[in-house]
Formats: C-alpha cells, structure tokens, sequence
C-alpha cells in the first residue's frame, strides 16, 4: 500500500487521533488502513450516529470520518449534534451518496468536507491536510513515498 | 423501464467494478424479471424511498465476490469468507450511492436505506407496481447481476403532474 508522509499534530507533533464511522465494518477496516498509511491513530469506531455521538464525547479526536446512510441515526444528524456539543469538532463525511443537496446539508449542519466512496488513499489524504490545515492543526508534509509494507 | 432511470446504476457498476477488479465489465444480458428472482451468489440488496421507490440486488457470482473482497481487503480471500458477503454490501452501497447521486442531480429525490445482506435463495417478485430489470455483467472472475425494480411516484422537480401508480 503507497505510504504517505505522517501528518503530525502542531501542538505536540503525536499522530493525528481518528473516530471512523461507517455502519459497514468493511468500510471502517478499509478507512482505517488508509488512515494509518497517513501515520494516523484510530481511537474510536462507531457504526451508526448515536454511537458516534458518545464515542465522540469519550475519545475527542482530531477528525472524524462519518458515513452518512447509516441506521437508527444518519451521518448529517450525527454532525449536527456533535457540532452543537464540540463546535471546533472536524468532521468529514465518507457517503457513497454526494449529491448535491446531501453534500449542503452536511456542510450547513457542520461538516467540513465530503469524500465521495469508493475513496482513493490520495484524495483523502489531500482533504484530511486540507481540514487539518485549516484550523493549524498539522505539520505541514512534504512529497509521498512509495513503500511497499 | 425507462432507461433514463437504469442508465446510472449501469454506469456506475461498470466504473465501481473496473477500480476494483482492475478489468472492464460488459453487460451479456438484460431481462425482465418474469417471476420472483432466484439468488446466484452473493448478494445484498439497497432500498430507496422518495419519488422514486424500489430495490436494487447486487448479486455477485462466489469468485467475482472474491475477488473483490480480495482487492478491498488487500490480500487473498476465499470466497467462502464472512468477509465476502460484508463486501458484496459496500459495493452495493457504492453502486447504489453513485447511482443515486446522479439521479438526485437529475433532479429526483428520494432517499438511499443502509444496504442488507440477502440471505434468502428465492426472492418474491417485485411488486406489481415495480419494473423489475435484471442486467448481467460479465467479468474475468465470473458474473454479476443487478436487479433494478423500482417505480416513481411523482415527477421530477420543475414537472408539473403526479404519475398515478396503480
């Protein structure tokens, strides 16, 4: 799998700490992994949006990545609320669904992004700097590098 | 059926299939569902609501399944894997969730329901108000099936009559 440079946390140089959620144990295993080729830190997963909600409150990671079609509570709700209780919370949404007026709704509840599935490891990469950055939180990162693990 | 509806499920399996199993897709068969439809491999089935209603079942012959969970998964799995069937439904969610993208850019609303597992061998055929089309693709791992029944209850926006269904 192509290895990208670590992104870093500014504050303490650690690794950045993710929450995946995705109803699909597939998905959040197949996020996981690209998240951890980008030197990131899985401290939650969650398979629906309540679930995100307290997983949220009890790990406070760096970035969420969140499905929006999910049972018992979908992604924008799970946004939203997390939003209204952790305002600097950055959330990104992982659907397979991206049209329009989903993709407004998320980012009008919260969200700070949209990733359309199946996720390529160099869009996401490019999109968790992009966020990270935007609020100081990572080291900027230079070139890629290929390995092979 | 009209094909303006089909058109992006199509479109968007041929894609999603080609990224994950490094190979083009062709479709060798397309057929109305005449009775209920009998499973053939794998399969997880998507439900939709909105002005459009209906299912879609991803159907996927045991290699081709295989193969896939192999790439997503990176690394060898059998095709007997709990693995598989798991695998089966985020590609369905990924085709679906295209598809419906674009018709929802097209101008329909209606809303995508978390993908299931179809455990069951033979399935009732769709309701009378539902067209059901069933597409076969075929790949070097073995086939894949589509089957689209669905129907709409209203135009899309800007339209201005609603459709009676009966």
């Amino acid at each position: 799998m192509k290895q990208f440079e670590a992104l870093t946390r500014k504050k303490d140089s650690q690794a950045v700490r993710y929450l995946i959620v995705d109803d699909s144990v597939f998905a959040r295993k197949s996020l996981a992994k690209m998240v951890e080729s980008f030197g990131g830190q899985i401290v939650g997963e969650a398979g629906d949006g309540l679930t995100a909600i307290t997983e949220y409150s009890r790990t406070l990671p760096d970035l969420v990545l969140m499905d929006i079609t999910m049972p018992q509570m979908e992604g924008i709700e799970a946004v939203e609320r997390i939003v209204q209780e952790h305002p600097d919370a950055r959330v990104v949404m992982v659907s397979s669904v991206g049209y329009q007026d989903n993709i407004l709704a998320a980012l009008q509840k919260g969200a700070r992004h949209f990733v359309q599935k199946p996720v390529k490891a160099d869009s996401l990469y490019e999109i968790i700097r992009y966020v990270l950055n935007d609020d100081g939180v990572t080291a900027a990162v230079g070139a890629e590098q290929e390995t092979s693990r | 059926m009209r094909m303006d509806l089909i058109q992006p499920f199509i479109g968007s399996l041929d894609s999603v299939l080609a990224e994950m199993m490094n190979a083009p897709a062709k479709i060798v068969d397309l057929t109305m569902e005449e009775e209920g439809y009998r499973r053939k491999g794998t399969a997880a089935v998507v439900c939709f609501r909105g002005q459009i209603e209906g299912r879609v079942i991803l159907d996927m012959e045991p290699r081709a399944a295989a193969q896939v969970a192999s790439f997503l998964a990176g690394g060898h799995v059998d095709p007997g894997a709990s693995i598989v069937s798991e695998t089966v439904c985020e590609l369905a969610n990924m085709v679906i969730g295209n598809a419906v993208t674009q018709l929802n850019d097209a101008g329909f609303e209606f809303k995508v329901l978390p993908p299931e597992v179809l455990s069951q061998e033979q399935c009732e055929k769709a309701g009378h108000a539902s067209e059901a089309t069933i597409l076969c693709f075929e790949t070097a791992a073995g086939n894949v099936h589509l089957n689209i029944a669905m129907h709409y209850l209203y135009r899309r926006s800007g339209d201005e009559t609603p459709v009676a269904v009966h």
